[in-house]
């Protein structure tokens, strides 16, 4: 899939950039913070790491720049850039090699378990207990409460790293689906499809919590 | 033709969907990319099914929980770093 070339308003900052505008990197380099160090985290031990591997980048972008020649969006570029330096540096610290990851890779099944399902008989594969209302686990209270903050970061951490860039990309930082297909290098579908096991498994990963509150 | 006929050609068109499947394609339904005879499968499945509508509701949740986390600040020892090396750059 090509990615789409820069918008116009990313021409304008790219200009801005080549022509040493302090507040247009500031603003970029403020907008992109928080998405970064979080892809970055799916690949190194640390947040210390992660913030290393964020400041790289953008020393690796200010290298690139006079080079870039704008065959993917500046968004695009800027990404790929951070998750290759991230892998690399997830390498040397030995960390997170592929099956230290929970009990599932990337192609694993996330959807509920066979058990929640009738095995048999007429109603088989129908719901064996049927999934409670969550009522009281509105989301304020979950991110407001510090045991189930913690329970809501250890999910995602959980995750293996390419469901780990998804979810985060899409549902806590709000990119299209466009923007991650191009960042991550998926069609649509396997983009679906990690997205929906990322997601399943959040769920599944939070259900006896949010069950309990009352 | 009556409600009630009309419920029940769609009811054989639409053909049955276990809870199980629902769950398999709750994504590809939020996402808007669920083929039609599909959606209306799962729109059927939902209003029988209790379990479903609450499962929905519960994945719905975790999205909204998912979108409201904050944002991580940049400590700003990395925002000057940052614009010292910008200065350098740009000389
Ligand atoms: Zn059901």
């Amino acid at each position: 899939m090509s990615a789409p070339v820069p918008s116009p308003q990313e021409a304008e900052t790219l200009k801005a950039l080549l022509q040493g505008d302090e507040a247009a990197f500031s603003a970029l380099v403020e907008t992109y913070y928080s998405p970064l160090l979080r892809l970055a985290m799916a690949h190194v031990p640390s947040q210390a790491v992660a913030e290393e591997v964020v400041q790289e980048t953008w020393l690796g972008v200010l290298e690139g720049l006079p080079k870039f020649e704008g065959r993917s969006s500046l968004k695009t570029w800027i990404f790929r850039i951070l998750i290759n330096r991230a892998k690399t540096r997830g390498i040397r610290e030995r960390r997170y090699e592929p099956l230290s990851h929970g009990f599932l890779d990337d192609e694993g099944n996330e959807q509920p378990e066979q058990e929640y399902f009738l095995a048999s008989g007429p109603m088989s594969d129908h719901w064996a207990v049927l999934p409670q209302s969550w009522d009281a686990a509105t989301p304020e209270r979950l991110l407001l409460s510090k045991e189930s903050r913690t329970q809501i970061d250890a999910a995602i951490a959980s995750l293996p790293p390419t469901q780990r860039h998804v979810i985060t990309l899409r549902d806590v930082e709000g990119f299209t689906s466009l923007e991650v297909c191009n960042i991550l290098d998926l069609t649509e579908t396997n983009q679906r499809v990690l997205l929906h096991r990322a997601r399943s498994r959040s769920e599944r990963y939070w259900s006896p919590m949010c069950k309990d509150l009352t | 033709m009556t409600s009630k006929l009309k419920q029940a050609l769609m009811s054989y068109m639409a053909g049955n969907m276990t809870c199980k499947a629902v769950t398999n394609v709750i994504t590809d339904y939020l996402e808007g990319a669920l083929p039609f005879w599909d959606w209306v499968r799962f729109h059927m499945h939902l209003g029988m099914c209790f379990g479903c509508r609450n499962y929905l509701r519960q994945m719905k949740q975790t999205i909204k929980t998912l979108e409201k986390l904050p944002s991580e600040p940049m400590p700003p020892a990395i925002r000057d770093e940052l614009l010292k090396r910008f200065k350098d750059w740009k000389r």
